[in-house]
């Protein structure tokens, strides 16, 4: 597939799209079938374009931003810009200047916590939470609660894996401050109507924080319409490098927040004893940034959107319905999260009868077929499911019906293993 | 690593496995440890009931991995009737040797989890070795 045109591609052709990404290409060794890579959700395997855009940055103008007046040092703040204002387009932000370049989700959403919840969360306020959290939206605000006397409350989930809404709606009617709650359950797939939740957190006078770390990798997501206060995503989780990450934030709140880190880059004036600060979101960018990271999650970007997110989201669709068909034939399956495809997103979580899934995966890895088994940061909610661990599978554009085949093989082999079938 | 992974799951494993030996509690014991592994959310506990300086009875109990749960059970063999001398030097290479299979370095928390909670109830320490140190 050439990412440079904006040529759509045909419907599922995702034999063109494996060609892009050399790691699905590699010779498997000797004994070894091709590897089936589901564990996406974890971290995405980039496309040549993205791994070239990064070693082109370090081959040809590698050089600090915001600094240097010569031309490696222009060419490089360019191209680093040049990645914002794309990420801008990519999630419908009204400004580039509401996108601030992080680490990653973890980074962005400890930011929030620590400014803006530092500046406007008081002893008593209620910040509200979901069961379903990652760990990344969870110990942040527990973090905040300790240090200010704030209280967490969860909403509750329906026994189909979503959201309760009635108990949302008896947590609003307390007047939180935030509402804080993730687009996609990174362990269930479960998607959330996260515009409705917004809207009704709004209404309820709170501020909005939409863990998207799950969600802008795999569908169009548009802050406009989320209206929401703030998203935080990761890059590495949708093709581009690892330490590129991005918080939205609207633009007034940005502004009115207090720094994260004090260093280079976020100042205006530096006295001895007292500073000023940069405009957003300069503000927030203390210190040399991750510079080809970033530009690596630019092209990135224009290679999803030369696909289109609404294809992704379509192909997700296909690969995850079918799965979820092929697995439940599995004997001692048991799958986790809603049923239907339209409500959950790119990831299936499962056991697989009293099989420990990280003997599962360790089969499956015989098989070359690498997924992620344990609690997947999210501890709470598999105390809530009653499990220690779940196997997951999760997919991408790359995967096709093929890796699923691949995939109910694999979990035949450990039931012959473990004598269940 | 096709064969890495079928002989991981090799007889010896799976046998204890689905039949773990010494498994139970001991009540009352002279010592009592247990302990997790959070990557995979593996528990062990042991109890053990001491006599002369040696080991007169031992049981395990917990949940997790096959690796986790049969290393424990091999392990409990491995110590009964010894010396509590013997058991503190008893290393993480005598109890692989004893397992018998190739143990990837992703599994071997799981592998050890057993005689790091034997090794940190007979010490009687509050926090446990690095698997590295065992």
């Amino acid at each position: 597939m050439q990412t440079q045109t904006n040529q759509p591609v045909t419907p599922l052709d995702a034999a063109a799209i494996r060609a892009d990404f050399p790691i699905l290409n590699q010779d498997p060794g000797p004994d070894r079938k091709p590897l089936v890579f589901l564990d996406s959700a974890a971290s995405s395997q980039k496309p040549a374009v993205v791994i070239e855009a990064l070693d082109d940055y370090h081959r040809r103008y590698n050089a600090n931003i915001h600094r240097g007046v010569y031309q490696l040092s222009e060419l490089a703040t360019g191209r680093y810009e040049q990645a914002r204002h794309l990420v801008a387009d990519f999630i419908g932000a009204a400004s580039h200047r509401e996108c601030v370049f992080v680490r990653n989700t973890t980074e962005a959403i400890n930011l929030v916590a620590q400014t803006w919840g530092r500046r406007n969360i008081r002893v008593g306020d209620l910040i509200v939470l979901t069961v379903m959290e990652h760990h990344s939206n969870l110990v942040p605000w527990q973090i905040l609660a300790e240090e200010t006397g704030a209280e967490l409350a969860h909403v509750r989930l329906t026994p189909d894996g979503r959201l309760d809404l009635d108990h949302l709606d008896d947590l609003l009617a307390r007047d939180p401050k935030l509402v804080a709650f993730t687009h996609v359950s990174n362990s269930l797939g479960t998607l959330v109507d996260a515009a409705e939740i917004s809207r009704r957190a709004r209404a309820a006078g709170a501020a909005v924080l939409i863990d998207g770390a799950q969600s802008v990798p795999h569908l169009p997501v548009d802050v406009r319409q989320l209206d929401c206060d703030f998203l935080a995503f990761s890059g590495h989780k949708m093709l581009a490098p690892m330490g590129s990450g991005v918080l939205y934030g609207k633009k007034a709140l940005l502004e009115a927040m207090p720094p994260y880190m004090g260093g280079g880059s976020m100042i205006r004036k530096v006295e001895l004893t007292r500073s000023t600060w940069a405009d957003v979101p300069a503000k927030f960018e203390a210190g040399t940034p991750a510079v080809g990271d970033a530009i690596g999650l630019g092209a990135a970007v224009e290679y999803l959107n030369a696909l289109g997110m609404d294809w992704v989201r379509e192909h997700e669709r296909d690969v995850v319905g079918y799965a979820l068909e092929r697995l439940v034939e599995v004997p001692g399956m048991t799958l986790y999260g809603p049923l239907d495809p339209a409500a959950r997103s790119g990831v299936v979580s499962f056991n697989l009868g009293d099989i420990h899934p990280h003997d599962v995966a360790a089969i499956l890895d015989g098989e070359n077929v690498a997924v992620r088994a344990g609690h997947h940061c999210t501890q709470p909610l598999m105390r809530e499911l009653g499990v220690v661990a779940t196997t997951r599978a999760s997919f991408y554009i790359y995967n096709t019906r093929e890796d699923v085949d691949r995939l109910v093989e694999a979990l035949h082999v450990a039931n012959r293993i473990f004598g269940l079938a | 690593m096709v064969h890495m992974v079928d002989s991981l799951y090799r007889e010896i494993i799976l046998d204890h496995y689905r039949n773990p030996r010494n498994k139970g509690t001991l009540d009352p014991a002279d010592f009592s440890y247990e302990d997790t592994n959070p990557l995979c959310g593996d528990e062990v506990r042991i109890d053990l009931r001491v006599a002369d300086d040696r080991v007169a009875a031992i049981r395990f109990s917990g949940r997790g991995c096959a690796v986790s749960q049969a290393s424990t059970s091999i392990l409990t063999e491995m110590v009964e009737g010894k010396s509590l001398d013997e058991v503190k030097s008893l290393t993480k290479d005598d109890l692989l040797e004893e397992l018998g299979i190739p143990v990837s370095p992703a599994r071997l928390k799981c592998a050890l989890l057993g005689l790091k909670v034997l090794k940190a109830g007979i010490y009687g320490v509050d926090h446990t070795e690095d698997e590295d140190d065992l």
